[in-house]
């Protein structure tokens, strides 16, 4: 040791232990997920229900309107369809996902588990990271879920190994930052039924974006939202690399959105997790 | 106690909290010795949980300084977190985990060994009768239950001051003398333990000295006795073989009036020596035989009321 503080190191019992400790309380969160199961189910549920929707009962109309290919019946739209609209139920899934965090960090904070934390001696963003690492978890589990029944239901990517795992790449950073959004969005939510419902916007947003229709089939004003929205370049980013097309500058704006949401997210929720109740 | 000066466990000088403009805590001083069972007995509202909150690192106030286990609370707040337990009014366990896994997860928080965690996990579920609970969820324990294995999570660490902020609330009455017992336990143990509540029964039976607080202030502190003392209210009760005894005595004691017995006399007094003396003299001048004699101080129902003076006030609940 170089220098010397007037109170010399601190003693063993009194070092955080961050890493140890998020690990603690995911084990934690890993737990409560497999106790509560029916949250788990919902959450897959809700994407696999919207994709056999679109797919089936939507797509071969909104198929067939994509333009470029060739007209070939509603078998065909449908073909196409599922594969436009694959990118769009992924995300789906990574934003359901963080609805769940949002709910599982209300619940938490309505019961007193929380307060004791707080008078432990531990690193308190455990807490957090505990929640965030088990949603991340949680969201790659979903996320083979649903891209397996996109694949049953007639999603064919093109994608190449290189491009799975810049979609796997893109995603954990896609999901890393909505579920700091959502942890901060959890704690905000005075009950549980805030928290579920506060990340609807979230879920809806694919909607307004290049999710379901290419946005320039909508009229001007939301033309204008759907192309500047994050999730847009997202999608496009998605549906660039998994059907091995040109995705421009999109997964360079996408990142950027992720960067600023996850930092934008963390820094809201350790403000949220340090005052005082 | 030994007779080592040793520093208090707790000391607090001029604690100071409002919200908004409502004052909770005005000035409260506070002084905890290492060992002893400290209650601070207050109405709902008196400012007994605000003070736990700041003194477990939860609250900070806006004035005051406050030392606990030896550390600075402003400027060592994890120093104080390692030293403490806090088992708070509202329960905090995780319900979806199981009575054992809520002990392991407090093991793992405090860093033990795998193994030194299961046995004190298992030496726990033992202690506070969860043994047979023990892989059952929380959510599924009775409110006592749950109460123990809350307090069993907060002993994973070993601390040195425990805060119990209402610990026996909404508990049956089997339940809290069994909360009682350990509590008892604990302080044979050597801990130090602040304990708020809003029974008077349960400062006389556990604490060893009572802080009454009132509008954010300590209105009177001492052991119960003494507590007791400071109350007038205390009374002689005279009972007598036959009404000829009562009669004489009557003549004798101006002051005294019927108790509801037919053949006893109520005297007040501050039942100290002195007046006693004076009493039985007086008695023994006129040749009264008295049958049975019996010395009255106040409960702390009577000090509470008194003190803090709002008797219409039905707050405070005895049982």
């Amino acid at each position: 040791m170089s220098t010397s503080t007037l109170t010399g190191p601190a003693p063993a019992r009194l070092r955080l232990h961050p890493l140890r400790d998020s690990a603690t309380m995911l084990r934690r969160n890993l737990k409560r997920m497999l106790r509560y199961p029916s949250m788990t189910v919902t959450l897959v549920g809700m994407p696999v229900v919207f994709l056999l929707l679109f797919v089936y009962v939507l797509g071969g109309t909104l198929g067939a309107g994509l333009g470029g290919a060739a007209h070939v019946g509603a078998a065909g739209g449908r073909a196409a369809y599922a594969n436009y609209v694959a990118p769009a139920i992924i995300l789906m899934t990574v934003t359901a996902t963080v609805q769940g965090t949002a709910i599982s960090i209300a619940m938490d904070m309505t019961e007193g588990i929380i307060t004791r934390f707080r008078t432990m001696h531990i690193a308190r963003v455990s807490v957090l990271t505990g929640h965030v690492l088990g949603s991340m978890i949680q969201a790659v589990f979903s996320l083979a879920i649903v891209i397996g029944v996109a694949l049953l239901v007639g999603f064919r990517p093109t994608a190449g190994l290189g491009g799975w795992l810049a979609t796997a790449g893109f995603l954990v950073a896609v999901t890393f930052a909505l579920v700091w959004l959502s942890v901060a969005l959890g704690q905000v939510s005075k009950s549980v039924e805030t928290a579920s419902n506060l990340p609807m916007p979230l879920v809806l947003l694919p909607f307004l974006g290049s999710g379901f229709v290419p946005t320039d089939s909508m009229p001007a004003v939301l033309r204008w939202f759907a192309e500047y929205q994050p999730f847009t370049p997202i999608i496009e980013t998605l549906r660039g690399l998994l059907m091995d097309k040109p995705i421009g500058n999109n997964a360079w704006i996408g990142l950027a959105w992720c960067a600023a949401i996850a930092l934008g997210g963390y820094l809201w929720s350790k403000r949220l997790f340090n005052r005082e109740s | 106690m030994t007779s080592k000066q040793s520093r208090p466990a707790i000391a607090a000088t001029g604690l100071r909290k409002s919200f908004g403009d409502q004052v909770v805590l005005d000035g409260l001083d506070l002084n905890v010795r290492q060992g002893t069972v400290f209650s601070l007995l207050g109405a709902n509202g008196a400012g007994k949980t605000t003070t736990v909150k700041i003194l477990s690192t939860l609250l900070s106030a806006d004035a005051g300084d406050v030392q606990v286990a030896g550390h600075d609370l402003a400027r060592e707040p994890d120093a104080v977190r390692a030293a403490i337990g806090v088992t708070g009014q509202f329960s905090a366990v995780d319900n979806l985990l199981t009575g054992e896994e809520n002990l392991l997860l407090m093991a793992d928080l405090h860093h033990l060994p795998r193994g030194e965690g299961r046995r004190r996990a298992a030496q726990l579920l033992e202690q506070f009768d969860l043994t047979e609970a023990g892989r059952k969820p929380a959510s599924t324990y009775s409110g006592g239950m749950r109460r123990r294995l809350d307090l069993a999570m907060t002993l994973v660490g070993s601390p040195r001051v425990i805060f119990l902020d209402e610990p026996t609330t909404g508990l049956d009455p089997r339940s809290r003398r069994n909360m009682w017992q350990i509590i008892r336990d604990l302080v044979a143990s050597g801990v130090t333990i602040f304990l708020t509540t809003q029974y008077l029964e349960e400062a006389d039976e556990l604490a060893d000295r009572i802080a009454v607080i009132d509008h954010g202030r300590v209105v009177a502190e001492g052991t119960a006795e003494e507590l007791k003392r400071r109350i007038p209210g205390g009374h002689v009760r005279l009972r007598f073989a036959d009404p000829q005894g009562l009669d004489a005595a009557m003549r004798v004691l101006e002051q005294a009036s019927p108790d509801n017995d037919a053949l006893a006399l109520r005297v007040p007094s501050d039942g100290s020596l002195r007046a006693l003396k004076t009493l039985i003299g007086r008695l023994d001048d006129r040749a009264i035989e008295v049958d049975e004699l019996s010395v009255h101080t106040p409960d702390l129902d009577d000090v509470f009321l008194a003190l803090t003076g709002n008797p219409s006030n039905e707050k405070v609940t005895t049982r």
